[in-house]
């Protein structure tokens, strides 16, 4: 075979070649992408405001979006706002500061030795399966109508996702890099400072996200029950008083706190894992 | 004229400010087995990838066969499927997508394997059984990116035979990319290297088969295709 024959493109499209098609997906600047990202959230907005102004919700079903604007000048106004945020705030960053450190130091000692999931793994998963609601009535009978019910109720129901993504994403260290680790003499603390735990960040992450929704809800319920401050109580006011307008003011907080802690994981996940590509592409080699 | 199965006129591709590929133009006849030499980085798996549709031309027509397959240099099986899985993955199910399977599988040499986890084979195993699942599909051009670059050198001799082997069975075109001079000159029957970004030697090997190294036109193509790559050999006196 000769290299010098040259064929023309058309007599290559004769012969049934085609141009091959990649799939790569060009780069969207930066501001459409938040745009697009905040299409959602007005679209239900306006969906909102739409059947307040047609009388399809009436306001003793629930307020307009302007009455709950107004509803919330009211209340930061007066300080309610404020006190009840910070209340509520501190209590589930504190119950998912314990909850989420000791599902973390549970799920690294029953995901890397092998006796820590003999001993702990089946008792933590019988924990596991029940009902945090369910310990609300035994923590008051414990805790009296104090902070520690309520923190304690939090931490208890965010250890637990915290606790299987952890093990989890341990479990799956890569056991060749651990053992390149020992031939170097990295002690087993060191192997996991090292190794373990920045390979175990992506589950680890994600086990903190589930946790903070948890939190959040664990909030709700801990605080719809004999509550003289936060969030909670401020509903709970509101639904004696058939208040929709701060009904609706709560609720959207709650989902706030939500998407404020989804940012704030997507912000650590970017901060804590320089080495992952940008944007989960792979970085192709030429 | 043979009949063509890659046609690439005026091919660029640009990474930020560099010029991978600048310019290229390379034709491939069917059946034709082409190497493509070249040091890290110029762009010899950019363009692999671009004829495999895995990367987009910035530049140029590129036109290639509608079934074309690729090897990549590891295995990249599924390890969550048995090999006979991993080698029919995406055919239409059925008794005879196994069995054209099973025959693949038996031509690499892995017939024994086909029920057993990608994890539990060796390297070399895994790269046939890669190459049995770019071989089921009858593709008329066959990608082939340093395939053999993680085998042990015993091992890679062995699979360079079988390859060979298996493109005189099934003529493809195949297309290999390497940096491994002997290899190429072993398989192929055209050389071309790449370097900033063109072709700087696209040959015919008029070495006879089967190829010794001790064949001085072996030798002299080898000492010009390093010499190509930046590689200079002292001129042996002895």
């Amino acid at each position: 075979m000769t290299v010098t024959t040259a064929v023309t493109t058309e007599q290559a499209q004769a012969a049934g070649l085609v141009a091959p098609r990649a799939r790569t997906t060009a780069d969207r600047p930066r501001g459409v992408s938040l745009a697009l990202r905040t299409l959602g959230p007005l679209a239900l907005v306006a969906a909102w405001q739409l059947s307040s102004a047609t009388g399809v919700l009436t306001p003793d079903v629930l307020a307009s979006p302007g009455q709950v604007v107004q509803a919330v000048g009211e209340l930061w106004g007066n300080g309610q706002l404020a006190d009840a945020l910070s209340t509520s705030l501190t209590r589930a960053a504190l119950g998912l500061v314990f909850g989420a450190g000791v599902g973390l130091v549970l799920g690294v000692i029953t995901g890397f030795f092998r006796l820590g999931e003999e001993l702990l793994d089946s008792a933590v998963q019988v924990l596991r399966t029940v009902p945090f609601l369910a310990l609300v009535p035994l923590f008051m009978v414990w805790f009296g109508i104090t902070e520690t019910a309520k923190v304690a109720l939090i931490g208890v129901a965010t250890s637990f996702p915290m606790y299987v993504s952890t093990s989890g994403g341990v479990r799956n260290t890569d056991r060749k890099l651990v053992e390149a680790m020992r031939s170097f003499g990295l002690s087993r603390w060191a192997v996991v400072r090292e190794v373990v735990l920045p390979g175990a960040l992506p589950a680890l992450l994600s086990g903190l996200r589930l946790s903070m929704t948890l939190s959040v809800i664990a909030l709700i319920a801990a605080e719809e029950i004999n509550s003289t401050e936060g969030i909670g109580y401020l509903m709970a006011q509101a639904q004696n008083f058939s208040r929709t307008d701060v009904l609706a003011v709560c609720i959207l907080i709650y989902g706030l706190l939500g998407l404020a802690a989804d940012g704030a994981v997507r912000v650590l996940e970017r901060l804590l894992m320089p080495w992952r590509p940008v944007n989960g592409r792979a970085v192709v080699g030429r | 004229m043979s009949a063509p199965a890659v046609h690439v006129r005026g091919l660029r591709r640009v990474f930020g400010t560099r010029a991978v590929l600048d310019g290229i133009d390379l034709d491939i006849a069917r059946g034709e087995f082409l190497a493509l030499l070249g040091a890290s980085g110029t762009g010899k798996t950019t363009l692999l990838r671009i004829l495999g549709a895995l990367d987009r031309a910035d530049q140029g027509t590129v036109l290639v066969p509608p079934a074309r397959t690729v090897v990549f240099q590891e295995p990249r099986l599924i390890p969550s499927k048995r090999v006979l899985g991993n080698v029919t993955v995406g055919l239409p199910r059925g008794e005879t997508t196994r069995e054209t399977g099973r025959q693949a599988l038996a031509e690499v040499g892995l017939a024994d394997h086909a029920d057993a986890w990608p994890s539990t084979l060796s390297g070399g195993e895994a790269q046939r059984a890669a190459l049995a699942r770019a071989l089921v599909r009858e593709p008329r051009l066959l990608l082939l990116d340093e395939p053999f670059a993680a085998l042990d050198a015993l091992t890679r001799l062995r699979m360079q035979d079988l390859v060979g082997d298996l493109c005189r069975r099934h003529r493809p075109a195949v297309l290999l990319v390497t940096h491994d001079v002997d290899e190429a000159i072993r398989l192929a029957d055209r050389v071309a290297v790449l370097r900033d970004g063109a072709l700087v030697r696209d040959e015919t090997v008029a070495v006879d088969r089967p190829r010794d190294p001790a064949d001085p036109a072996f030798a002299a193509l080898r000492r010009d295709l390093l010499a190509d790559l930046g590689v200079h050999q002292a001129t042996e006196t002895h």
